[in-house]
């Protein structure tokens, strides 16, 4: 019988037998903590091994603080300076304040590749099966292990297969609209446990931040990651930046044995937008039209891309945004903040009326950017509405062009629908 | 192993088992910055709508009955550790995150899936015992019973070594 993805990549990286259900000792090439965990990590370390504990390999432990950045209270600035000695002594390098979101520097910076393992404390780093690496949030205990010895006990999940069938998306339409869509099929708990394989003539179409923005939210179907096969300009990126040219992607085996197989059609996909409280509360745009908005933010590591932040400057571009509605936009990493400098997107932000912040995980951790009061509407790109999760009010999640509509309407809007009577499409 | 005790069911006004409870509404992400597990129970479930005084009546060896996909969401371990800090024996719930349940083992807090529980037909404040080898539950109140999965072997080794890192002790990993 073949193999799936993640059993290749799993065999690679463990002695034990690779079997759905075995519980298999992992060997892990990255090792990360962020400022939300890490100071946890470093305490369980000292707790267990003493004030002198050593790392399995300082080359292969980072720090990325990317939720609180920078700190904006003493117990955040004393959690993250606490980590910073810890790493200094060791000759651990920290992506500090400035670097933004973890899982998208591992993926500039080539902290991870295809086929590699990947953990750290940032709940979506399986965001990394969008160049067909493993990468897995954890806990701190899991974590600190996972620093000390470089390795990880997992029990091999079984496989779900997902085929998208009809036409590839256009704009307006975009991957988030496909993403909540797919999430509106599976629910909260259709990947429960499971890894997920994505497959069909979209996915094969959709650039790097499209398929991270897929990947991002397979937390949210209650899955373990979901794998898309890296195209060539994904392989190339990674020889390039780690200097190997012997970087190929893992392919499933043709006979690869699934537990299941979805079949989701795409064809005539509408804007999609997932309303309070809960990631999978997905509706049609159009049905929830009219709703007033309070404020939108634009960013996370689902939508914090340079190409979904040019998205949205497509819309404000022609519009500003309406008095009285707040909109804030927060690159992913450093990197992206500098393309949107360079290429003037921020010039149209700013014309717009945006409020544009340094990097970072924006709204979704604890407010870098600012929370929601009770009784505000917010349009968000990021991946999380629970109850309280970006404050007291109520949030919809939805893609950067949605998002844009709506800041610009200051009510939920199609924007298939604005953008046509307007004559921009 | 068995584990017996007065139980809290989470359920909502409807008197439904609660799905979904994510970490957000167990430890919310405004108490991240504690890092010491003696000041979290308090904040135990306060995010949760009906129990946010959860962490004032429960008491030391007392199991919680919940719904499915119990601690979804973030990877944050305060989530595990504040039912820890309130000495909770056992977390029975339909299906758990998956984050949520390797945190819960490393940590040695007993957690099981049990897909059936309803038909324990369990009130807040009846009493069950657990066999965690076997997976049957019992409500000592009314005799009904169910099965959960039973223990994994790995599991089993980190509750009984008292945590991940007193497990890892024994291993040549």
């Amino acid at each position: 019988m073949g193999k799936t993805v993640i059993e290749k990549i799993f065999e690679k990286h463990t002695k034990d037998e690779v079997k759905v259900g075995n519980i298999i000792w992992l060997d892990i090439d990255t090792r990360t903590a962020r400022d939300f965990g890490g100071p946890n990590v470093v305490k369980r370390l000292y707790q267990y091994y003493g004030e002198d504990v050593q790392v399995d390999d300082p080359k292969k432990t980072f720090f990325t603080f990317d939720t609180v950045a920078p700190a904006k209270t003493i117990p955040y600035a004393n959690n993250q300076h606490f980590c910073r000695q810890f790493a200094k002594k060791r000759g651990i390098k920290v992506y500090d304040v400035d670097s933004g979101i973890g899982s998208h520097v591992a993926i500039e910076k080539g902290l991870c590749w295809p086929g590699s393992t990947f953990v750290g404390t940032d709940s979506h780093l399986n965001i990394l099966g969008s160049v067909g690496a493993f990468g897995q949030g954890m806990g701190d205990a899991d974590i600190a292990f996972a620093f000390k010895t470089g390795k990880t006990w997992f029990e091999v999940p079984p496989t779900i297969k997902i085929v998208f069938e009809g036409e590839p998306y256009r704009f307006p339409v975009t991957a988030k609209d496909l993403t909540l869509f797919t999430l509106r099929k599976l629910g909260s708990k259709g990947a429960l446990g499971r890894a997920i394989e994505f497959y069909g003539k979209v996915i094969d179409n959709m650039n790097l931040y499209e398929r991270i923005t897929l990947s991002s939210m397979v937390t949210e179907m209650g899955g373990i990651i979901g794998f898309i096969t890296p195209n060539r300009e994904i392989i190339e990126h990674f020889r390039k930046v780690k200097n190997d040219p012997s970087i190929e992607p893992v392919v499933a085996d043709k006979d690869a044995e699934y537990e299941q197989v979805i079949t989701i059609d795409i064809s005539d996909l509408k804007p999609q937008i997932a309303c309070p409280p809960k990631p999978d509360n997905v509706k049609d745009v159009e049905e929830v039209e009219g709703t007033p908005v309070d404020s939108v933010f634009i960013g996370s590591c689902t939508n914090g891309r340079y190409e979904d932040i040019e998205l949205a400057a497509r819309i404000f571009k022609h519009f500003k945004v309406k008095e009285g509605v707040m909109v804030k936009v927060v690159p992913s990493t450093r990197e992206v903040f500098g393309k949107l400098l360079r290429d003037g997107i921020l010039d149209i932000l700013y014309d717009a009326g945006v409020i544009v912040s340094n990097p970072g995980c924006g709204g979704c951790a604890s407010g870098q950017i600012g929370m929601t009061g009770k009784g505000e509407v917010q349009i968000s790109t990021s991946n999380r509405n629970f109850r309280g999760k970006q404050g007291d009010g109520d949030t919809y999640l939805a893609s950067p062009v949605v998002a844009a509509v709506c800041a610009v309407a200051g009510e939920i809007v199609d924007p298939v629908k604005f953008l046509k009577q307007r004559g921009i499409i | 192993m068995k584990i017996k005790g007065r139980v809290w069911v989470l359920k909502d006004k409807n008197g439904n088992l609660i799905n979904d409870i994510d970490t957000d509404m167990i430890f919310h992400n405004r108490y991240l910055a504690i890092t010491d597990i003696n000041e979290m129970g308090q904040y135990a479930l306060d995010n949760l709508e009906g129990w946010e005084d959860f962490s004032k009546k429960a008491k030391e060896g007392d199991i919680i009955i919940t719904g499915e996909n119990f601690g979804s969401g973030s990877s944050r371990q305060q989530a595990v550790d504040c039912f820890k800090a309130l000495g909770i024996a056992l977390i029975v719930a339909k299906s758990f995150g998956a984050i949520y349940k390797r945190n819960a083992i490393n940590s040695a807090l007993p957690i099981i899936e049990a897909k059936d529980i309803e038909e324990i037909e369990a009130e807040s404040g009846d009493e069950i015992e657990v066999d965690v080898d076997t997976g049957l539950i019992v409500n000592l109140k009314n005799g009904k019973k169910t099965y959960a999965k039973p223990f994994s072997n790995v599991q089993k080794e980190i509750l009984e070594a008292g945590g991940l890192f007193e497990f890892a002790k024994k291993l040549d990993v």
